[in-house]
């Protein structure tokens, strides 16, 4: 599982200059995406992942859970990774899988999201007792161990629908982003822009929503990236270990029948290195897209460049 | 002090917080999924066991939810957690005692190594920013970042445990051959089969540390004290550790602490590819034998365990860093 990158989560400052709409913000995340290297990476395996997601049939001909074949058939053109131990084709069966896993990652990350957005803001917009009790609950949920806690509830649960799934992780993980939201929040809180439509007059959830929300689009984007990543090693661990559905075609669950049938010990390693592999790349493809906009998002890492630089161009390009 | 004694609140209140969402969490699940387990173990269970029990997952009982929450409370906090099902009919307490030192040892050590490395890379990449070195190590521990921990387990399985046969790959130590003991082959036993687990665990969280230190550490070399020792002519490696390491490193032990969560669920899912003996591998074997206190049991401890660490390295970093004393 991977960890929150940045220590200390209050410290993120002010990331640009407020009067940046959003769709100007988007346009430079997209101009970011291109000029960064390891951005670029990401985007491309995400984008390859989700055409498969999209037609997984186009790719694998075969049925991801007919048990068709003969078990443990080695690679061949007919089966690009060999059958498994029931004789059904691995190939297909990952190909199939990457569906459940994306859905996942989006539903997660867009929800997460959007609760830390209503939390955080409201949090730091609100002050005063609102803010105090966001807050404990936010710092609270931030310390619990939260894979522990949801093993005990997929335990509950009996086992996890994929919606079950979305819906443990949505609830316990959106602590970290509401605690970078409400900073970021807090630093603009009494900006001239917002008082500006203050004394224009406006509503409360007219500011947050169009003057204050569009101003952390890139923080915004870096946190789903975050949740979604979290969501796809949480949902595939929670699957590996038999709290998921075992009846869902996902690479999860492929996992947990590989680790059922001791699939690294019995001379079938294919079958449990392969799924976990395409975990990995998908994470990575998160990671890496989070990374620059990490980049984006952090002016911590600009003053030492002016300072320190000697091959401004690639660091230049690094931004 | 106040600083630490705000803390010491925060450690209260989220425990509590823990310890009601323990006492919710099977109630509000659509069939108290308690009561199958009951049923299946009634006749087993002595009375005593069984009332405990009963407090424990509000089965069998009209009481209000008020008076069982209090109930609950009260056995918790006097060590009560119940009886294990599954390794009937030993105490949860006594059960847990069995695993803790297994995975106390494996999380401490790499954990440990783990920091000490990462730091140290961490301070290095940042000091020689744009070079091979800071190029190459903070994308790559990005990707590694994102690798399921169990898959690394499983790769170094394969590689080192199946094919090369270098180390142990399963248990805790050899089990048929060997007993238990304060003696010099069991020591050695125990480290071999600690070493694939403990590496796994080392290479899946090594990633934040230096990503971690590093980006400290380049907020700390813009500081005008760092600049001020350049002027003064002082050797580079002086200024490295002395005036920009020593004080980026203190913020660092609050994400330490906070990282913790995130070691000891990884934790969880290598001692599961190990079978290594320790609370993680205990935990998802309560799960499958629908041992509910046991793995109530050992939420808490796991909890309990990281908030602890938390309040440890909140109270040192309050102790050790002015600036957070007058922050607070």
């Amino acid at each position: 599982m991977a960890m929150p990158v940045s220590g200390v989560p209050t410290e993120t400052p002010a990331t640009q200059a407020p009067e940046l709409g959003s769709a100007r913000a988007l346009g430079r995340i997209g101009r970011a995406v291109r000029l960064n290297r390891k951005a670029t990476i990401g985007a491309v395996l995400l984008a390859i992942f989700i055409l498969i997601a999209l037609f997984p049939g186009v790719i694998a001909h075969d049925s991801p859970t007919q048990d068709a074949y003969a078990p443990q058939l080695g690679i061949s053109t007919a089966h690009l990774l060999g059958t498994n131990h029931y004789g059904q084709d691995l190939f297909a069966q990952l190909v199939y899988g990457t569906r459940n896993v994306l859905i996942i990652a989006f539903v997660v990350g867009l929800a997460t999201t959007t609760i830390a957005v209503l939390i955080g803001v409201a949090a730091a917009y609100l002050g005063g007792l609102a803010d105090s009790s966001l807050n404990v609950v936010t710092d609270v949920l931030l310390v619990i161990p939260l894979f522990p806690l949801l093993i005990v509830i997929a335990a509950y649960a009996h086992g996890g629908t994929t919606l079950v799934l979305i819906a443990a992780i949505t609830l316990t993980s959106w602590s970290y982003t509401a605690r970078q939201l409400r900073s970021q929040a807090l630093t603009l809180r009494n900006r001239d822009f917002l008082e500006a439509a203050r004394v224009r007059g406006e509503r409360p959830l007219y500011i947050i929503l169009v003057e204050l929300i569009p101003t952390m689009t890139s923080l915004l984007v870096a946190a789903f990236l975050t949740n979604a990543l979290y969501a796809v090693l949480f949902a595939s661990s929670l699957q590996f270990i038999g709290l998921g559905d075992p009846n869902t075609v996902s690479w999860g669950t492929t996992l947990y029948w590989a680790q059922n049938n001791a699939a690294l010990q019995t001379g079938e390693p294919l079958w449990a290195i392969a799924p976990g592999f395409l975990i990995a790349a998908l994470g990575a493809a998160f990671a890496l897209l989070n990374y620059a906009f990490d980049e984006i998002g952090n002016p911590a890492l600009r003053p030492v460049r002016k300072v320190r630089k000697k091959k401004g161009n690639e660091e230049r390009a690094g931004k | 002090m106040r600083y630490a004694l705000r803390r010491l609140g925060f450690f209260v209140v989220t425990l509590w917080i823990a310890l009601t969402l323990n006492f919710l969490l099977p109630r509000l699940m659509p069939g108290n999924p308690a009561l199958a387990m009951m049923s299946k173990f009634h006749g087993e269970l002595s009375p005593k066991a069984l009332n405990a029990l009963e407090i424990l997952f509000g089965v069998n009982t009209k009481e209000s939810l008020l008076s069982q929450y209090f109930g609950y409370l009260h056995q918790i906090l006097t060590g009560n957690f119940g009886t294990s099902l599954s390794q009937y009919p030993a105490s949860v307490s006594s059960v847990i005692g069995s695993a803790i030192w297994w995975t106390l040892g494996l999380v401490g050590i790499a954990t440990f190594l783990a920091f000490v490395l990462g730091t140290g890379l961490g301070i290095v990449s940042a000091w020689r920013r744009g070079s091979k070195l800071d190029s190459v190590v903070p994308p790559t521990f990005v990707i590694v970042s994102a690798i399921p921990y169990f898959w690394i387990a499983m790769v170094l399985v394969l590689i080192f445990g199946l094919t090369l046969h270098w180390f142990p790959s399963q248990g805790g130590y050899y089990v048929t051959t060997d007993t238990p003991g304060l003696n010099f082959t069991f020591f050695q036993d125990v480290l071999n089969h600690a070493i694939l687990p403990a590496v796994s665990l080392l290479i899946a969280t090594i990633g934040t540390w230096i990503l971690i230190m590093r980006n400290t550490m380049i907020t700390t070399l813009a500081e005008d004290y760092v600049r001020m020792a350049r002027a003064k002519g002082l050797p580079n490696r002086r200024i490295m550790l002395d005036y920009a390491a020593r004080n980026a490193i203190l913020p660092n032990l609050t994400g330490f602490a906070m990282s913790l969560g995130f070691v000891v669920s990884g934790a969880i899912l290598i001692e599961y590819v190990f079978n290594y003996p320790g609370v993680g591998y205990m935990l998802l074997q309560a799960v499958s034998s629908e041992d509910y206190p046991l793995m109530q049991g050992l939420f808490l401890l796991i909890t309990v365990a990281v908030l602890f660490a938390i309040l440890v390295a909140d109270v040192l970093t309050a102790l050790l860093d002015p600036r957070t004393r007058t922050a607070s």
